[in-house]
């Protein structure tokens, strides 16, 4: 992308002072009510769990390598992948794009000087915190076996690990988010400049509405479960004990009425990164902005109908399985709805393959495999043959690192130099883009196999025939691991040496790109008026 | 941090975030209605559990309902629903800049809640005594035991969440009144002192729920 004269010109110009070099000193941080600092306390604790995460997925992997269970006990196996699961989900997946990406860039893209909520917003962050060193704590002081589910009755009888310190530090995260959401739905309700109506506002804004909602809605009822779950345990209340009246089927309603929707908290953040990229380097307007927009809402609210689809074989009615597997075929309406926009945007667009291009299309790739493949698991029948097995791993994976990580990376390489105000190496964001591509398919591709010839998940004994699926797996987790360790190098590399970056480095469009970079504490210097749609990229000229 | 934004005309109570006190307003009371639709799930859950079992074990329920005091929930019921009209009080008191005004109307509105609290205290107190507390203190109670524990630690659940909701409410209503007392709050910046009301009103319905459902329940007899 070539950088003209006029951007060089504009950021010579700008005020010196910015969100960045506006205080010094620990203090300035730690009690900043500026939402661009908050997002940057979030990115540094995030990717803090996204380490310890990633550690415990490579113990998985290397127990994978062979068939028998050499390097671990089974009790101990339970807990590695328990708290994988919990790390990734509950304290680096579901904030990653919203706390981070969205906390900086919403308040700018509608025009305001902050969120709503300032003060709240730093509140999200040390719940957070708090959270997370409950979480530490239980897993340092001898971890928790449940899985990231907490079914009962593992969780209740028979588990003597530390479930009731897990679930508080699970509900506090929870906790958080619904503050950020709340914070998101009235920043988005009351604090849109002049001129930005509602149809005017990115995608990126439309898919964290939708993602707040159910951050409103689904949040409070994990928070319950959980509740009850520390009762039980705690005092021997007997909710989900059938010695005591109790149905432990109840738990998996419960948890998953939250989970389901909670799985679209994990997607729909990426979807408007992509919406943002795609229009971006297609310099074209997002085709079929309504569509896109109301395919967001329609996700979080279909979403709440679908839980039953991960209790296909957990006595649930044959009547009930059928309503709820319609239902879900219809959720994935909306998603390929998203998709096929996409893709028509890039259609006869004037693509720069630059790192965000990357990001673009391994987003496309890898979330289309995992859409595809949830159809599968919907189908009632094909679901008993597949459910707990492999395939439903790699599925997920497929969503959730392949889509909202592949967009939290991609989002984080596009606004780097708005964040950071420095440019980084183009040449190693595609090598990035690239690595995290290959690693994941070969990662997680096998384990569609595997789970189709009938590995179950959470078992780390298997039978000689599914070793060599399992050896491709873990040494694709190596190369994955090698692409999200190469960003981490430059990105920070770029933050000391990187050369500035000028307000608008990719010629896009959006009110974040018209301020100065890194953008002033109160993000711009006077109020902005909106007299124009979201992505009016002029016509585009024939290279 | 250096807050440049600050001009000499610039009203009282309004943060530095918003443009104007209309659009302020407007954000604390949608960020309020948002949270307790929050809290209305949290609730919901409950409430589904409660409906699950009771349609599971209709004798338990109807017998565990019938050892609660109906007396005294009436009586804490009337005791809210008083304190919510104090609560109204002290918001109409709010929009005419009443300090005086607020601060009674939030000192009785304190004292109904805490009111509430005390009789909860005995109520709890009761139940120890007869072993009414699943896990705790529970001395088994005729053929329906388990189930009857079920109804007790719903029970317990149930009014212990509101109860803790009623704490967090009378920590919010004193640091409202402290507020009030210096003189915060005018005819023009009141939002805190409606957003406060808005939450109080939202702990008292809960009652209104709980007390037919966990008390009421009892008098319609063992039918079945
Ligand atoms: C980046 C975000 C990631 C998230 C949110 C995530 C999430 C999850 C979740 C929820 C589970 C289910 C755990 C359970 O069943 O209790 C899981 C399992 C697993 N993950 Fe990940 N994961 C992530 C990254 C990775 C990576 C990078 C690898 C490999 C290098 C990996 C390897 C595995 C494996 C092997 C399992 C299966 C454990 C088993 O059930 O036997 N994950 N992951
Ligand atoms: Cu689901």
């Amino acid at each position: 992308m070539a950088i003209t004269e006029q951007d060089v010109q504009a950021s010579e110009d700008a005020p010196s002072v910015n969100y960045l070099n506006n205080g010094y000193g620990l203090k300035s941080w730690l009690l900043t009510k500026d939402h661009k600092r908050i997002a940057v306390l979030y990115i540094i604790s995030i990717s803090i769990f996204f380490a310890l995460g990633g550690l415990f997925a490579s113990l998985v992997r290397f127990e994978l390598m062979t068939p028998e269970g050499d390097l671990m006990s089974s009790d101990t196996y339970n807990k590695v992948f328990s708290m994988h699961g919990i790390i990734m989900v509950f304290f680096f997946l579901v904030p990653s794009i919203p706390a981070t990406i969205g906390n900086f860039l919403v308040p700018i893209m509608v025009g305001a000087k902050d969120l709503a909520f300032p003060r709240v917003n730093l509140l999200s962050w040390y719940v957070y915190v708090v959270a997370g060193i409950l979480g530490t704590i239980a897993v340092v002081g001898g971890g928790v076996d449940t899985g990231w589910t907490f079914y009962t009755p593992y969780s209740s009888t028979y588990s003597n690990s530390n479930v009731i310190l897990a679930a508080m530090a699970a509900f506090m995260a929870g906790f958080s988010s619904i503050l950020t959401g709340l914070n998101f739905v009235v920043t988005i309700h009351t604090m849109r400049a002049p001129g930005m109506t509602w149809f005017r506002l990115p995608l990126f804004v439309w898919s964290h509405y939708a993602t707040s909602l159910i951050m409103l809605l689904g949040t409070p009822v994990i928070a319950i479960t959980l509740v009850l779950l520390m009762l039980e345990r705690g005092f021997g209340f007997g909710f989900f004990d059938p010695n005591l009246g109790g149905d432990p089927v109840l738990f998996q309603h419960l948890f998953w009425f939250y989970s389901h929707p909670a799985v679209y908290i994990m997607i729909l953040p990426s979807m408007g990164v992509m919406s943002e990229m795609v229009a971006s380097v297609a310099r074209k307007r997002v085709f079929g902005y309504e569509f896109v927009a109301f395919s967001s809402v329609a996700i979080a609210i279909l979403g709440f109908l679908v839980w039953g689809h991960h209790m296909f074989v957990s006595s649930q009615s044959t009547y009930a399985g059928m309503v709820f597997s319609i239902i879900t075929f219809l959720v994935a309406v909306p998603s390929a709805i998203k998709t096929f926009n996409w893709t028509a945007t890039l259609y006869k667009g004037s693509i720069v393959y630059d790192t965000a291009m990357f990001y673009v299309y391994g987003y496309l790739g890898l979330f289309l495999v995992g859409g595809l493949t949830g159809l599968f698991l919907s189908s009632m029948g094909l679901d008993i043959h597949l459910h707990d097995t492999y395939f439903v791993v790699a599925h997920f994976h497929y969503i959730m690192v392949g889509g909202q990580v592949m967009g939290y990376l991609g989002g984080m390489h596009f606004w780097w130099p708005k964040i950071t105000g420095k440019m980084f190496p183009d040449i190693w964001g595609r090598v990035s883009a690239l690595l995290v591509f290959l690693g994941f398919n070969l990662t997680f591709f096998p384990q569609f196999i595997l789970g189709y010839m009938g590995m179950p998940r959470r078992y780390h004994v298997y039978p000689d025939e599914f070793q060599v699926l399992n050896v491709a797996s873990s040494m694709g987790a190596s190369i994955l691991a090698l692409g999200y360790l190469v960003p981490g190098a430059y990105l920070t590399w770029s933050i000391f040496k990187g050369p500035k970056a000028p307000d608008n480095p990719w010629g896009a469009k959006g009110l974040e790109w018209e301020t100065t970079s890194p953008p002033p504490t109160f993000n711009f210097e006077e109020t902005p008026v909106v007299t124009e749609e979201a992505y009016q990229y002029g016509p585009i000229e024939e290279h | 941090m250096a807050d440049h934004a600050l001009h000499h005309d610039h009203p009282h109570g309004l943060a530095h975030q918003f443009e104007d006190m209309p659009q302020q307003k407007e954000s604390a009371v949608i960020g309020m209605w948002s949270f307790l639709i929050t809290e209305i799930l949290f609730f919901g859950g409950f409430f589904a559990t409660y409906l699950i079992y009771r349609s599971y074990y209709p004798e338990a329920f109807f017998e565990g309902s019938s050892h609660l005091d109906i007396p005294l929930g009436a009586f804490n019921t009337v005791v809210l629903i008083v304190s919510s009209l104090t609560m109204a009080m002290a918001v109409h008191k709010s929009h005419e800049g009443n300090k005086r005004g607020i601060l009674v109307y939030l000192t009785l509105t304190g004292i109904l809640g805490l009111t509430f609290l005390v009789v909860k205290y005995f109520e709890y107190s009761a139940k120890i005594e007869y072993g009414l507390v699943p896990g705790l203190v529970w001395h088994p109670h005729g053929e329906n035991s388990p189930q009857l524990a079920l109804f007790y630690s719903l029970y317990f659940g149930m009014t212990g969440m509101h109860a803790l909701h009623m704490i967090i409410g009378i920590g919010l209503l004193i640091w409202v009144f402290v507020k009030t007392a210096q003189g915060t709050y005018t005819a023009e910046y009141n939002a805190p002192v409606e957003i406060f009301g808005l939450y109080w009103h939202f702990v008292d319905i809960v009652w209104i729920f709980l007390f037919p459902l966990l008390y009421l329940l009892g008098t319609q007899g063992g039918g079945h």
